[in-house]
């Protein structure tokens, strides 16, 4: 391997005693391979990074970065096949790869704590959360019962876990994902340990509960006195909470400096791509919205032998001599490991200062002047109700789970309707219904100027062509046994459009037009990664030429970078197709970067309908307004400035939903009349609130006016 | 269309990743499935075995002549290795090599027939079951359930004394019973298909129940069945060898493994022994045979394996 002659950053204070300067953790050239089935990844390479005590260090990167195969190695918890095979772990300035097996189990047990993902898979479902919080005392300490459920109380009442008595003695299946990763930060703080390793934390949950775990984790920081790694894709995550930034690429860290100045002028090439990618960062100076900067091709396959800077086959700056010489990390607060690294002159191009907003007249024209072509998808009062069963032999219906309660849009040619919500608000269920792939409850859909429900089945079917779904998984959407040109294929053949020739032919253009090579039609789901994969669900939506594609969270599983090409494409085909898109998506960022108009969705009901811009800058209804504060911003002056409307609490159930206004039980200013529904009132910037945060501003009231 | 970068970007693969489809020759998933068959040692062992035991019953007697028809009671219980009797004689003259490759071939002809008799029943029941659902589902499976409920093997007993024992009866007497297992496997298999995104993807297209069957779930359970199949087949044979033990077996001079067993056995005390080893270990191996080759199709038919 390339281990490149040592210009390790602040050599000098490995030899600290105590005080601040002394780091708590540090990897030193720690590299880890893991051996799979065909050959061996290199999944960290040459990794050198320190851990202050007190601090919070954020990892970023993009999946197969490394990011969490560095929280692993520290762990000790490497999937099968991985080791660390070269530099040191040193915790409190030693080495946890010399140290003896038993000592290293009791620092990584008790000495430090680690936070995972999936709060759900992190919790055993057959035992009490009181027994697991208290595990690590128990098995550390050797506490007795009694006492060790004390201490598990009291230390779920300091994550703010709600009546924390009762709770100790619950299974986890009882709480929900936001809880259930209290209960897990619980455990990993329970034996007080000096660091805290949290991967990925927030990622499974929604946007207002990742707000709070987030904060959380900031206040026991403090309490604790511990030192924090954030290891996560998100940007905007990393900006509000970290002292420290480490950018990880293809098993390497590639820059490393204090947050704001990294997101003031980040210096590699990499890090300032990433951040071009964001969909905010090119929506937020104007109404306008520029083309997404979209990093082309794909990370390197790490089990081959890699020469030069990593990022160098993508890199718009690359120069003959990054493909060969081996860069390291410069030294100093500020280390960058690229050999043209962003200077200070280029960087105020890409610095993104909080520009003072424009009320931005043309994102309004641009929906003014559609007002009169007659919609595509016209939904009325949609209503959808699940009947909930108890278990049993016979299933009897104990309730009704109102999933959609009367939800009315529009959605014009051309314009792209967004639908943003947490999980459970029913905007997928939106979609499957504006589909086809349910039959609503009550309520109308009309599709170009026809209601659905006056159809019959092959009326109906044949209607399928004019609106089609894109799915957030292409690759679950996809039969794994089909060649890509059978997928592609199978909307033409369901619908009998044209011969075989002719369906060969319209197969190799959708190709053409998604930006794939023809080369691909032999090949199976299994072998394209996932931005080609939603590039394949693309086309296949494609193929009968519809007029409308509802898209249900077509990007939420992608990297920034891909994200940024799939949204590009998205929208240059609409441009050159006509196409108008309903966009589902938790991500109100990208909703707000791809929408004209938006529409929030709290419980089954649409909360505020609108131009996009004022959606996103002049929130309405106080529900919006808190989604929008606890987005993160991957801009660490905005995101520390904000004054916040916060929710508390959680989603109540859609099974018994509060009567009149869903939110009131969350909302900070509800009184006693929101118990009597609102109606969704407005001209252009409708919201159903009966206390909206600010009247319709004029300029999207004026087109009408 | 995309801008030249991005297109290019994607299609020339600028940077072969792992996902990158396009540097990475074109191969079948036919192709991949026999290199990951490949790979397991044991399942080529078992390929091995079965196309050796086949080879000497079928292609043996080309080349071995001996009289399976007359007996010759000059020349019973002679031990292996006398004149022209490598495995010496049965009770009646016959030559035990010879008679094992005559009992093979028996035994492999209705192991085989049976086992996908009851893997095409079952498949299609199952299939037809678990995308269907509701009442149908429900009437098709408690079928299966009383079926099961009642002993096979008393049932064979019972169906062999009735009708006279011939190779195609065989196939029917144990094809009818067998193919429930088939069917319960493949109905939780298509239960479990038919909420995938794919075949919802293909319903919002407009496609119908018959073609989600058709093109999406037989497909995709295909690997399933052909596991359960090598298994079914194995069953099989030893269901012949069971009947044929207890006397309900192809009537002589036709033979089979397990009939020769059931031979063997009455002579054990007489130190016989080469009446009773040979066919015994005739059906382990080719029971163990198919058993491996399942093993071996369970990981080539296994889409993740093949992933990176």
């Amino acid at each position: 391997m390339s281990a490149p002659i040592d210009t390790a950053p602040h050599d000098d204070d490995v030899s600290g005693d105590g005080g601040e300067g002394r780091p708590l953790l540090r990897l030193r050239h720690l590299s880890t391979d893991i051996a799979l089935r065909r050959g061996t990844v290199h999944a960290l390479d040459d990794v050198n990074l320190e851990v202050r005590p007190g601090e919070t260090l954020g990892i970023v990167g993009e999946s197969g970065s490394g990011k969490t195969m560095t929280a692993l190695s520290v762990m000790g918890l490497l999937p099968s096949g991985g080791s660390v095979v070269g530099g040191q772990i040193l915790f409190e300035g030693r080495d946890l790869r010399s140290l003896p097996p038993d000592e290293v189990r009791r620092i990584r047990g008790v000495r430090m704590g680690m936070v995972f993902q999936d709060p759900l898979t992190s919790l055993n479902p057959t035992m009490r959360i009181g027994t697991q919080v208290a595990e690590p005392l128990r098995v550390h300490e050797g506490v007795g019962k009694a006492e060790a459920r004390e201490r598990a109380i009291e230390m779920l009442r300091r994550v703010g876990m709600p009546r924390a008595d009762k709770i100790v003695d619950d299974y986890p299946h009882r709480l929900s994902g936001g809880m259930r990763q209290r209960a897990v930060i619980a455990m990993a703080l329970i034996c007080s340990p000096r660091l805290l390793i949290a991967d990925e934390p927030t990622t499974a949950l929604d946007v207002t509960t990742q707000r709070q775990i987030l904060e959380l984790i900031d206040d026991l920081r403090e309490e604790f006195g511990m030192a924090v790694i954030l290891v996560t894709h998100d940007l905007g995550v990393i900006a509000g909470r970290a002292e420290r930034v480490a950018v990880m690429y293809a098993g390497r860290v590639v820059e490393t400096a204090p947050t704001a100045r990294l997101f003031r002028s980040p210096r590699h090439r990499y890090t300032e791509a990433l951040m071009e990618s964001l969909p905010e960062s090119a929506t937020r100076e104007s109404g306008a919205r520029e083309r997404l900067y979209s990093i082309p091709g794909l990370p390197p396959d790490l089990s081959r032998p890699l020469n030069g800077c990593r990022f160098a086959p993508r890199c718009r700056f690359a120069a003959p001599e990054c493909r060969t010489t081996e860069v390291t990390l410069s030294a100093g607060e500020h280390g960058y490991a690229c050999l043209h690294p962003v200077t200070a002159t280029t960087a105020a191009a890409s610095v993104r200062t909080v520009a003072a907003r424009p009320s931005a007249p043309e994102a309004a024209s641009e929906t003014g002047s559609e007002t009169d072509s007659e919609a595509i998808l016209s939904v009325r009062d949609l209503v959808k109700d699940y009947g909930a069963t108890t278990g049993g032999l016979l299933r009897r219906t104990s309730g009704r789970v109102s999933a959609v309660a009367g939800v009315s849009f529009e959605v014009r040619p051309g314009e792209t309707f967004g639908l943003v919500g947490e999980s459970g608000c029913g905007k997928s269920t939106v979609g499957r219904l504006a589909v086809g792939l349910e039959s609503p409850t009550g309520g109308r859909i009309v599709l170009d100027g026809t209601d659905i429900a006056t159809l019959d089945r092959r009326e109906r079917r044949r209607m399928r062509r004019q609106v089609q779904l894109m799915f957030q998984d292409s690759y679950a959407a996809m039969n794994p046994r089909m060649r890509v040109d059978a997928i592609l294929a199978e909307p033409l053949e369901i619908q009998q459009v044209g011969d075989a020739s002719a369906r060969r032919a319209r197969v190799t253009a959708l190709l053409d037009q998604v930006g794939l090579s023809r080369r691909v039609l032999e090949r199976y789901p299994h072998e394209f990664s996932g931005g080609q994969l939603q590039r394949l669900g693309l086309a296949r939506a494609l193929a009968l030429r519809p007029r409308l594609i509802v898209g249900d969270e077509p990007v939420s599983a992608l990297d920034v970078s891909i994200q940024a090409q799939v949204l590009n494409l998205m929208r240059d085909l609409q441009r050159e197709l006509g196409l108008a898109y309903v966009f589902i998506s938790h991500d109100l960022s990208v909703v707000d970067y791809m929408s004209d108009r938006i529409g929030v969705m709290y419980l089954g009901k649409l909360v505020e309908v609108g131009p996009a811009h004022d959606v996103v800058r002049a929130a309405r209804h106080p529900y919006t307004q808190a989604l929008i504060d606890a987005v993160p911003s991957a801009d660490p002056g905005l995101a520390a400035s904000r004054e916040s409307v916060t929710i508390r609490g959680e989603l109540p159930s859609a099974l018994n939903p509060p009567t009149g206004c869903r939110f009131r039980t969350r909302c900070p200013i509800a009184e006693g009349i929101c118990e009597t529904e609102p109606p969704l009132a407005g001209d252009l910037h409708q919201v159903a609130c009966h206390f909206p945060l600010r009247p319709e501003s004029r300029t999207a009231a004026a087109p009408t006016g | 269309m995309t801008t030249p970068a991005e297109t290019t970007g994607m299609s020339e693969g600028t940077s072969p990743g792992p996902g990158d489809a396009d540097d990475t020759p074109v191969r079948g998933l036919w192709r991949q499935g026999v290199e990951v068959f490949c790979e397991n040692r044991l399942a080529l062992v078992g390929l091995a075995m079965f196309v050796l035991l086949a080879a000497v019953c079928f292609l043996g007697p080309l080349f071995y002549h001996t009289d399976q028809v007359h007996t010759d009671l000059a020349a019973v219980h002679l031990p292996p290795g006398t004149d022209g009797h490598p495995l010496g004689t049965d009770g009646v003259g016959y030559d035990q090599l010879g008679r094992l490759m005559l009992g093979g071939q028996t035994s492999i002809i209705v192991g085989l027939a049976a086992g996908i008799l009851a893997t095409v029943v079952g498949t299609v029941w199952g299939a037809v079951a678990g995308f269907a659902g509701g009442w149908v589902d429900a009437a098709m499976m408690r079928l299966v359930d009383a079926m099961m409920s009642i002993p096979s093997l008393f049932l064979f007993m019972l169906l062999a004394a009735i009708v006279t024992p011939s190779v195609s009866m065989l196939i029917l007497i144990i094809g009818a019973f067998a193919w429930l297992g088939p069917a319960r496997l493949v109905r939780g298999e298509a239960l479990s298909l038919r909420s995938r995104e794919y075949i919802q993807a293909m319903r919002s297209m407009g496609g119908t129940g018959g073609r989600a069957v058709r093109r999406h779930i037989i497909p995709n359970a295909i690997g399933t069945v052909i596991v359960n199949a090598t298994f079914q087949v194995a069953d099989a044979i030893l269901y012949v060898a069971y009947l044929s033990f207890l006397g309900l077996g192809v009537p002589p001079p036709a033979a089979n493994w397990g009939g020769m067993l059931s031979d063997g056995l009455a002579d054990t005390f007489s130190g016989h022994w080469w009446l009773l080893y040979p066919p015994g270990i005739a059906i382990i191996l080719i029971v163990l045979a198919f058993n491996f080759i399942g093993d071996g199709l369970r990981d080539a038919f296994e889409v993740r394996l093949r992933r990176r």
